[in-house]
């Protein structure tokens, strides 16, 4: 079937199988690497995108439901060569080793800050704890999480973005990268 | 010693430089190994026993070869060289004791859960996937061995025709019998660790095609890019017709050290001649592929009065799973490190390895160096709490120092900083935190520790690096060395920067690839800052040293008196100044060439003999360290949160001070998920845990937040003196977790890990019954 969808900004429309998940389709259809297949099962928070700028683990989204939506992947971020804030902090505060996990755990952080669900050094560990890292410990990446925080002013929820608890097909569901432990 | 100038005023070396792969890494734009496509690539799965052991009675094909889309289905007499004979990965020398077979595709047994029996390669995923599923296999099941205890007795079933004893070092120094009977004190204890996984973000993974001249070109995710020799072997062809490619890994912490997909995507371009992708699900990951040893560890430890060790009595039981992989090693790196960091004059060990059903184990971080710990420090606090001496106190009159013998016969030859290490990690601690609410108890350990770094030095390692500049005055470096997340490559840019004066960012780093790039050897055994470091220090200073006299000669100068900058070279605290190209142009007039291939040759010793009167140097040096935990607990639920961590190591001189912070934090949290919630479950062998759901690696609110603190003692044998900090964190953490809980609650656990359930049951929480808590 056909799902036409923003991604990055782009119009997209990839020709795939019904039950495809949103991550198979960014990887064998649109192909794009920068969502991660870490565990398929909704676990690890590698496969993390926006959604109308929440944040979900595409591995447990089908591709079908993102039909009319706007889907932001890690790759999407910078600007040209300058790099998101947070991007930015990852990168000077040591938070990426091998980096498998860094597209997702950027996606989460970015929703947690927005959402204002990163207030403290509890909440931003709590707002990742959707997101598995093996490498790093996770310290740097708080620290990283925090200082792009410290540069945002938390901002309100955007008024093009669903409200979470709206009857939208997507903003209807609770984000699976936030919040969710294993 | 690289006999490197000063410790002082170094430009590059040292310093907090962002990693840039970490760049790349944070854009998305790594291309990992399964991010790799090819026009027309076939894509390849395996199907894998649902017995643990089980004869195969019958292995129909047919019906999936049949399915529309499927290429090929193989099955081991397929295979060109069924046999893996595994020897020590990426080495010249074989050491064949330690030789071990495994097989590509079961050959008539399986003898673990998820072994592989067929390989299947089609055009799309789903037809490979639907061809697993046709294939039919008919099992006549065997007795299932899952106890190493019963597998060394009469009667057991045999899993090789070898018998079921894959390995065992034994020695003994002084007289440990009369030195016991001798002791004011001795404490008897038996530690039990278990199996885990490396549970690295990225599955296994990788592609493979046919290329020019026949190379069989393979790009996967693995930390052996010498694992081409042993594709070559398995396909029989010669090595040179095999070419590994590694790209950016996903972590590999020792899983990516034997071969995964390699064999697999060999055999399917070379059968097929198409271009073809393999990539393990999470769930194959967890189910089949090599995990650590768990082991049981009886330890007796004597003292005297004054709380000096006079005796240890050591027997370790690990389970190596179905074949043998690395098994004899990782009992090894046990035997040399299961005296701790203590002097002692009595030593008995009995280490052996043997094979179950269970899934084979092999290597992983800590590598046998790291479940000792858990005992040999339960001991001393065990000790200490007999004699009533100090924890700290006990273990500062204990300590090993440079000039000291480990039983093996192992040599000590740099500073050991225990004591700096200790007074460290308690300066910074403070008070214990009181406890947060009723029926919470907080308390704290300590646990120090020794690694090694470096292959053993009988393998005769070496790694080989080359520099060279471009006309531009950028500098290439090409090694193939496996980066796996630990800044392996950004740190040789470092030290490249540092001798010859260019800017990291005009560097570019050609890594993993076995046949463009020179061989510098896993990237294993905390081995590669240490090697590979040394060996771009070495091309770097040759390098220099080539230019050296043309720029003197340019600038008018004398030759001590150029300075190799960002731009060029110039005369130190003068004016003149020659940009890189003009000496480059220089240099191509007199034939001086401006590229360098380098190889650094790691210290030589005796070969290990099989032989129990053996006794030599195994390992080039060690990794010393304390770490300290508060932790608390919740008497009723058995929960154990950690409320701070500090991890000190001395790492001899820090290259990159982000990079060794990141190499102690994640090998804490890897610790922390070993002392607290990971493990597989087996039952008769076969494994229970197949998902992230169930296989619980700690999260960002479990860890605490960590805090390295790094010791520089100048005495590493690395690149500027510099100790390898891969592998080393990771083996204090269970036993200092497990010293706090005592703490806190006056129980000392021995049994790993210890779940709320545990730690409840052992405090007697209401409603809990002691017992052998395996829920």
């Amino acid at each position: 079937m056909i799902v036409e969808f923003t991604l990055n900004g782009s119009p997209q429309r990839c020709d795939v199988p019904a039950h495809w998940t949103l991550l198979r389709m960014l990887r064998d259809s649109a192909l794009r690497t920068d969502a991660k297949h870490g565990c398929g099962e909704g676990v690890c928070g590698a496969c993390a995108v926006l959604v109308d700028g929440i944040a979900m683990n595409s591995c447990s989204v089908l591709a079908p439901q993102v039909e009319g939506a706007s889907v932001e992947t890690v790759g999407g971020l910078a600007r040209g060569e300058e790099l998101h804030p947070l991007q930015a902090e990852m990168v000077a505060r040591g938070g990426v080793q091998c980096g498998f996990c860094t597209p997702g755990m950027v996606i989460s952080a970015i929703e947690a800050v927005r959402i204002g669900a990163a207030g403290s050094e509890a909440e931003i560990r709590h707002s990742l704890a959707g997101n598995l890292c093996r490498c790093t410990g996770y310290g740097k990446i708080v620290s990283a999480v925090g200082a792009y925080r410290d540069g945002e002013s938390p901002e309100a929820p955007r008024a093009d973005a669903p409200e979470r608890e709206s009857e939208g097909a997507i903003g209807a569901e609770p984000s699976p990268g936030v919040g969710m432990g294993p | 010693m690289s006999g490197v100038e000063v410790r002082t005023g170094r430009r590059v070396v040292g310093s907090e430089l962002a990693r840039h792969d970490a760049i790349e890494k944070v854009r998305g734009r790594t291309v990992y190994a399964a991010d790799f496509s090819l026009p027309g690539m076939l894509h390849a799965r395996l199907k894998r026993s649902d017995y643990a052991h089980a004869r195969l009675v019958r292995v129909d094909t047919e019906p999936a070869a049949s399915i529309d889309g499927v290429i090929a289905v193989y099955t081991a007499a397929d295979i060109p060289q069924n046999t893996v004979w595994v020897d020590v990965p990426g080495q010249t020398m074989e050491v064949g004791a330690l030789k071990a077979r495994s097989n590509v595709l079961a050959d008539g047994v399986v003898r673990y859960h998820g072994e592989p029996i067929a390989l299947v390669a089609a055009e799309t995923e789903d037809a490979a996937l639907a061809a697993i599923d046709a294939i039919d296999v008919e099992y006549e099941p065997l007795p299932v061995l899952d106890d190493p205890e019963r597998a060394l007795e009469p009667g057991a079933p045999q899993i090789h025709e070898s018998g079921n004893l894959l390995a065992h070092w034994e020695l003994e120094e002084g007289d440990v019998e009369t030195a016991l009977a001798g002791a004011d004190a001795v404490v008897e204890d038996t530690y039990r660790t278990q199996f885990i996984d490396h549970a690295y973000l990225e599955p296994e993974a990788g592609v493979a095609w046919r290329d020019t001249d026949g190379v069989i070109t393979i790009r996967a995710a693995t930390q052996v890019v010498e694992h081409f020799r042993d594709v070559a072997k398995i396909l029989e062809l010669p090595d040179n017709k095999v070419r590994l490619i590694t790209p950016y890994v996903g972590g590999g912490f020792g899983g990516k050290e034997d071969m995964t997909v390699e064999p697999y995507l060999g055999v399917v371009a070379a059968l097929t001649g198409r271009p073809v992708r393999m990539v393990w699900s999470r769930q194959e990951s967890l189910l089949a592929r090599q995990n650590r040893h768990a082991v049981r560890m009886r330890y007796r430890t004597g003292a005297d009065a004054a709380g000096r060790l006079v005796a240890m009595d050591i027997d370790i039981l690990s389970d190596g799973g179905a074949y043998a992989l690395l098994s004899a090693l990782v009992l090894l790196y046990s035997t040399t490190c299961a005296g701790g960091p203590y002097r002692c004059p009595n030593v008995r060990i009995r280490a052996r390895t043997v094979y179950t059903n269970h899934t084979p184990c092999s290597a992983m971080r800590g590598f046998g160096g790291m479940q000792v710990v858990v005992a040999y420090e339960g001991q001393m606090d065990r000790l200490a709490a007999e004699l009533g001496i100090d924890p700290l106190d006990l273990r500062r009159r204990n300590f090993v120092d440079s000039g000291d013998t480990l039983p093996i016969g192992q040599p000590l030859e740099t500073a050991v900083e225990l004591p700096a290490l200790i007074d460290a990690v308690a300066e910074r601690l403070g008070p214990v935190p009181e406890p947060s609410a009723p029926r919470r108890a907080v308390g704290r350990g300590y646990a120090c520790n020794l690694q090694p770094y470096g292959r053993c030095i009988w393998l005769n390692d070496w790694s080989s690096a080359w520099i060279g500049f471009e006309l531009d005055g950028t500098l290439v470096i090409r090694i193939a060395v496996p980066d796996i997340g630990g800044g392996q490559a950004s740190s040789l840019i470092q030290i490249a920067a540092e001798v010859l004066g260019v800017p990291p960012e005009r560097i570019t780093i050609h890594i993993g690839d076995s046949a463009l790039n020179p061989l510098t050897g896993t990237t294993t055994a905390t081995r590669q800052l240490y090697m590979s470091g040394n060996a771009v220090l070495k091309a770097a200073q040759e390098l220099r040293a080539n230019l050296a006299p043309v720029a003197a000669e340019l600038l008018e100068v004398d030759e001590d008196r150029v300075e190799f900058t960002a731009d060029g070279v110039r005369e130190r605290d003068g004016e003149r100044a020659v940009a890189f190209p003009a000496l480059l142009a220089a240099c191509a007039s007199v034939n001086v060439p401006w590229h360098v291939l380098a190889t650094h040759r790691a210290p030589k010793g005796v070969p290990w003999q099989a032989d129990e009167s053996w006794r030599g140097q195994v390992f080039p040096d060690f990794t010393y360290g304390c770490h300290a935990a508060d932790v608390e607990v919740d008497l009723e639920s058995g929960q154990t949160r950690v409320l701070r961590y500090v991890a000190a190591h001395d790492v001899g001189q820090t290259i990159n001070p982000q990079s060794v912070e990141g190499q102690i934090e994640g090998g804490v949290a890897m610790g922390l998920g070993y002392a607290l919630s990971e493990r597989l479950v087996f039952e008769e062998a076969l494994n229970l845990t197949g998902s992230f759901a169930q296989y619980l690696i700690p999260t960002a609110v479990e860890v605490p937040a960590i805090e390295p603190v790094i010791l520089e003692s100048g005495e590493g044998v690395g690149p500027f003196n510099a100790r390898g900090i891969g592998e080393p964190p990771i083996g204090p953490p269970a036993p200092a977790i497990a010293a706090a809980i005592a703490d806190a609650t006056g129980v000392r656990l021995t049994e790993l890990p210890f779940t709320p359930e545990r730690v409840a049951a052992a405090v007697g929480a209401p409603g809990e019954e002691e017992s052998d808590a395996e829920g």
